[in-house]
């Protein structure tokens, strides 16, 4: 008890203890939050815009006043005094308090939206309508949960960017990395996406790249983007080119930083808002084992699970006879088109069960025949038949998810209304068929797969093998079954509910609650380190190609430890340098903190050639040659 | 199976077993009185700053030992029977052994000052040390000023660590400026003057007269050479550092200021090796000191040695001097010699940026224009490119036309090496 009570105080001692300035600053923060937590309990602000713009501003204000408190009094250098005694980067008391908060925050995020206030159909209350008038002013649309966590997210990055670089400013690196960092997120995930919601263009955030953007390719996304011309299939293209040809390329010349800590949002954070939780990465030998296990897991199920969701997308849009139970059709307006194996009724009769709204068959013909059903036996639902050179603009318009009018064959039947926000599937023929491209994917995966284990063997653990070989089997299996199986189903599961689970699993709890929401326990690049499937790829890119490396300087190691103390994807950097080897490592995000640290000017990030990158049979330099050469013969036998 | 005893884990100790394993399978026991396991010395200071805890200070993961079948034995060595090859411990174990190595570290320099053994008075060494400095200097409530005796390595880490705590320092130096019995002048100065940048009392050509205790044993204040007073509730001792052989008394094995040891790092009595901070070479290295208190020679006195004891006999025979440390801000790396006062026939070259933040000096043979050594601060430059020049012997000028070649800083930072060459070359004009 005593224990926590010294930890708690904010009082305490140097350097433990806040300075004047830090707790003015710590209170002019909180008071912002403050005003967002009220709000939240529909306290109605007479001019949200006014408060909205105190309480973000507060906020703002409360942590670049904070660095600048804790840092323009003290010389540019490294600064980690106390880290190990103060209560929030100790995992003591407020660390746990922190955690709750955070991931407490997330909780309601992501599964109960309506106790931030969004109303599905009707105005918005709490803390989401205090942001309703920052949305509107941006795209036009009132706030939803995810814009407010849009906008925080981004205020943390930056404000906190702010204070990371005031603290490494003796440090080009760091510097011109943040900057970078909030760059990207101030514009391409933030501004950008707004302004082209604004502009009626799907929302794409163009550095989030698939799989860490798991539902890139979800079947909503795929027809967003056809639906939105020209522009939309670029984007998609942009979305496929970015993952299989720009990442391997850039990750090939720099390393996986490129991404992880000069682009990607939630590498933003961890480095900004998460850089004092960056010692509570876990370095011991079982948890890299763990990591390695868990991080090409969830790339697994990725894999698996978006080339589900495709494979059902294509599925489907082959034609309306593959429409079964597998189909997610709660609600939505299904288009079908022309049939000529199934019988009509039955395709109606599976998409009803399917739970359709209704059903609307899109006559693209110029025949004046009608097109009727065989019967109605067992139909609840409304069905249509339109033509579509008449209702050009209606169609769109549905797409677009507004209300929309469509004129029916059968002019003797009213006008079909359909409500604004209604969904629609159109089941249309695609150029790609699924069975090229279930194909296509087990094709690429054995090529990688192939091209490793020719050139690359030499550079696998055992377990590595043992693990690339059972994965590649398990992945290559499922797919063939799914295929073969014929049902859309992948072990018992519709990929849609595939998608939903990796959704909630994955991209809910593991990256938001876990990943972000525990920080203070578990360190600042949790889900970077064990859960991001973008990770995993960039990391076996970088492992297997890629100029990156960090380089150690000769004998100079003192073996202190502060590089493995502050990396933060729990890399022990002192094993290699002490040794003199480079590091070379799947996980290195290259955030350039082991170097900052190291006392002894020990460590570099350096891009060089491919050769001699890998010098695990290296000897610390300093002895006379012929003991170096016998000590590196030692350590290869 | 030969049984091979080593007296303590630290760096010395651990490298040459670590490298014992490697070679043969020779039973191995390490058995050292201050922790259970390995940790880094040279990391103390950043524990008590708060940017560690000790446990981040072990290099190796505790199940490390086991599994490399090294025995480690947390015990004493009270004294060494080398007729029976026999270990008096402390706990009162005898303890056998085929080949014993000697690897007990250093102890603090003390002088006869009179107070030296008051409380409050104390070194940083051990991990000890570091617990005592809770105690003695936990906040500047309990320590409200604390001084400081000897400029060294280890006492501007003290100044360092007792700033964090904003416990007000004084620091006595004996010499004009910072270290400058091992750096030139021109870095001394500017080392000095980062010190007092940062508030502390750096006080030159000032040495410890006398520590003055109360009636309860504790240090209250020193008194200076110049007949200063000033009140302190800390002394660090930091004037260096000294042999720990005291235990080796009446055993036979020869010592002076450390273990006396031969080429082979074997001591008088054969089987009986000494390395790391407590060796002294017989016969000096080069220009190297006889007894080297750096983490480097203990390293690779243990890899040397681990050869010998393992068939394959060589020689103590280090490449180039090498070094590095840091000032509170100022990184600072040496490779070859820079002596303070360039030897006769040289001369120093030195270049120092507007901040005085960065500075390199030079020391190269006038005549033949050989390059000797370097110093830089504020700029990491690469060991293996020293390595290589003083290798080949190359001439200041090659080494100053391609200086930028050693450039170890990180990227983007802002290069300082066109500066220096211009600066070099108008110094080279004679005027
Ligand atoms: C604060 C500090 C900072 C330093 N920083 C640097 C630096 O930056 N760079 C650098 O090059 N060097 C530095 N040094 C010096 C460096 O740490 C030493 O040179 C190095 O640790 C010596 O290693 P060693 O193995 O010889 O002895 P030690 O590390 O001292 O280990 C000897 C061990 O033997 C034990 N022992 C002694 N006698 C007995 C006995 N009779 N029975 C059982 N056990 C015994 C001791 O308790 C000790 O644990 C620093 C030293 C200190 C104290
Ligand atoms: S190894 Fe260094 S650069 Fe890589 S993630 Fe760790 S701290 Fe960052
Ligand atoms: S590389 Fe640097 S920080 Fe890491 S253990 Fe060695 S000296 Fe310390």
């Amino acid at each position: 008890m005593s224990d926590y009570q010294r930890n708690m105080s904010l009082t305490g001692e140097p350097p433990k203890s806040l300075n004047a300035g830090q707790k003015i600053f710590t209170a002019l923060g909180l008071f912002g939050l403050a005003i967002l937590i009220i709000a939240n309990f529909n306290v109605n602000f007479p001019d949200k815009t006014l408060w909205l713009s105190i309480a973000l501003g507060s906020i703002i204000g409360g942590i670049v006043g904070f660095s600048w408190a804790t840092y323009s009094g003290k010389s540019a250098g490294i600064k980690n005094d106390g880290v190990m005694f103060k209560s929030i980067t100790s995992r003591g008391l407020w660390a746990w308090m922190a955690i709750l908060a955070f991931s407490g925050f997330y909780v309601l995020l992501y599964f109960y939206p309506q106790y931030l206030g969004l109303v599905a159909d009707g105005d918005n209350t709490g803390v989401i309508a205090l942001f309703d008038p920052f949305s509107k002013f941006l795209s036009g649309n009132p706030a939803s949960q995810w814009f407010v966590y849009g906008t925080l997210y981004t205020i943390a990055i930056l404000s906190f960017g702010i204070k990371f670089m005031w603290k490494y400013r003796h440090n080009s690196y760091e510097l011109i990395r943040t900057g970078s960092v909030m760059f990207f997120q101030a514009s391409f995930a933030f501004i950008i996406p707004e302004i082209m919601s604004s502009l009626n263009q799907p929302y794409y955030d163009f550095k989030n790249i698939w799989p860490l953007n798991y539902d890139l390719f979800a079947g909503y996304k795929i027809d967003e983007f056809l639906g939105a011309g020209n522009f939309g299939v670029a984007m998609l293209i942009f979305g496929v080119a970015s993952i299989f040809v720009i990442t391997p390329i850039l990750t090939y010349k720099y390393g996986k930083r490129w991404y992880c800590s000069w682009v990607c949002g939630c590498g933003g954070l961890a480095e900004t808002a998460g850089d004092s939780f960056r010692q509570l990465s876990n370095k011991k030998q079982y948890a890299w084992n763990i990591e390695r296990w868990v991080i090409h897991s969830v790339l697994v199920f990725a894999v698996v699970m978006t080339t589900a969701v495709v494979y059902s997308y294509l599925k489907g849009n082959e034609s309306a006879m593959s429409i079964g139970s597998w189909n997610d059709f709660s609600d939505k307006v299904v288009f079908i088109g022309e049939q000529d194996q199934k019988p009509l009724h039955d395709v109606v009769l599976a998409a009803q069960e399917a739970g359709a709204a209704q059903v609307v068959y899109l006559d693209r013909s110029d025949s004046d025949q009608m097109v009727t059903l065989e019967s109605k036996e067992g139909i609840t639902i409304p069905f249509n038949v339109v033509k579509e050179k008449d209702n050009v603009q209606g169609i769109k318009q549905v797409n677009e998810q507004k209300q929309a009018t469509l004129l029916p064959v059968d002019r003797s039947m009213a006008d079909i209304k359909i409500e604004k926000g209604t969904e629609s599937v159109i089941y249309d023929n695609v150029w790609l068929s699924k069975e090229s491209f279930v194909w296509g994917v087990v094709g690429l995966l054995t090529l990688i797969f192939g091209l490793v284990m020719i050139f690359k063997r030499k550079e696998l653990a055992k377990d590595a093998k043992i693990g690339a070989v059972a994965y590649f089997v398990i992945v290559v299996g499922i797919l063939v079954f799914t295929y073969l199986d014929g049902s859309g189903k992948l072990f018992f599961f519709e990929s849609w509910k595939l998608n939903k689970y990796y959704g909630f699993l994955i991209g809910a709890v593991f990256s938001g609650v876990i990943g972000t929401g525990f920080y203070p326990i578990f360190g600042n690049r949790v889900w970077c380190r064990f859960g991001c499937p973008m990770a995993a790829i960039l990391g076996f890119q970088q492992r297997m190609f890629s100029r990156f490396r960090i380089t150690t300087n000769g004998g100079q190691c003192i073996s202190c430890g502060n590089c493995s103390t502050y990396c933060e994807m729990g890399i022990d950097v002192r094993a290699y340098a002490q040794k003199g080897e480079n590091i070379v490592r799947s996980s290195c995000v290259g955030c350039g903190i082991c170097s900052a640290v190291c006392p002894r000017g020990v460590l570099k990030l350096e891009n060089g050639s491919m050769e001699g990158r890998i010098n695990s049979d290296s000897v610390l330099l300093g002895q006379d040659p012929d003991l170096m050469a016998l000590l590196s013969g030692n350590k290869n036998s | 199976m030969e049984h091979i005893v080593i007296i303590g884990n630290g760096i010395a100790g651990i490298t040459a077993a670590r490298y014992i394993r490697k070679l043969s399978d020779k039973r191995i026991t390490v058995i050292s009185a201050e922790t259970d396991y390995f940790f880094s010395r040279t990391a103390l200071m950043y524990v008590y700053m708060g940017h560690m805890k000790f446990e981040h200070t072990q290099p190796y993961e505790n199940w490390f030992w086991e599994k490399n079948r090294i025995e480690l034995k947390r015990d004493y060595v009270k004294h060494v029977h080398p007729e029976t090859k026999m270990l008096s411990l402390d706990s009162g174990e005898q303890f056998s052994y085929d080949k014993l190595v000697i690897a007990t570290g250093s102890i603090s320099n003390k002088f006869g000052w009179p107070g030296e053994d008051l409380q409050g008075v104390q070194g940083l060494i051990t991990r000890d040390d570091l617990e005592l400095l809770e105690v003695n200097a936990p906040n500047n409530d309990i320590c409200k000023r604390a001084v400081l005796i000897g400029g060294g390595l280890i006492g501007v880490e003290l100044a360092e660590m007792l700033h964090t705590r904003k416990i007000p320092v004084t620091f006595l130096v004996r010499e004009e400026a910072f270290w400058s019995g091992v750096l030139p002048k021109a870095d001394a100065r500017m080392i000095s003057d980062h010190i007092i940048s940062h508030g502390i009392d750096l006080q030159h050509e000032e040495e410890l007269d006398e520590i003055i205790g109360d009636e309860n044993g504790r240090v209250t204040a020193i008194k200076t050479k110049k007949g200063e007073t000033i009140e302190c509730n800390l002394v660090g001792l930091c004037a260096g550092v000294k042999p720990q052989i005291g235990f080796l008394a009446s055993s036979g094995i020869e010592t002076d200021k450390g273990i006396l040891v031969d080429e082979h790092l074997q001591t008088n009595i054969k089987g009986i090796y000494a390395i790391g901070d407590c060796a002294q070479q017989r016969k000096a290295v080069g220009e190297r000191k006889p007894v080297e208190a750096v983490w480097y020679t203990g390293r690779m006195m243990g890899e040397t040695l681990a050869q010998t004891l393992c068939g394959n006999p060589m020689e103590w025979s280090p490449g180039n001097w090498f070094n590095s440390a840091k000032f509170m801000d100022i990184e600072y790396q040496t490779y070859g010699w820079v002596w303070a006062e360039p030897k006769d026939g040289n001369e120093h070259y030195h270049w120092q940026d507007e901040k005085n933040e960065r500075a390199i000096t030079v020391e190269f043979e006038i005549a033949s224009r050989k390059f000797i050594g370097i110093n830089t601060f504020g700029i990491r430059m690469k060991h293996e490119v020293f390595d290589n020049w003083l290798n080949e012997e190359r001439s200041v000028d090659h080494v100053m036309e391609h200086l930028s070649k050693s450039c170890f800083d990180p990227e983007f930072y802002k290069k300082p090496f066109k500066k220096i060459n211009t600066h070099f070359q108008n110094q080279k004009v004679p005027s």
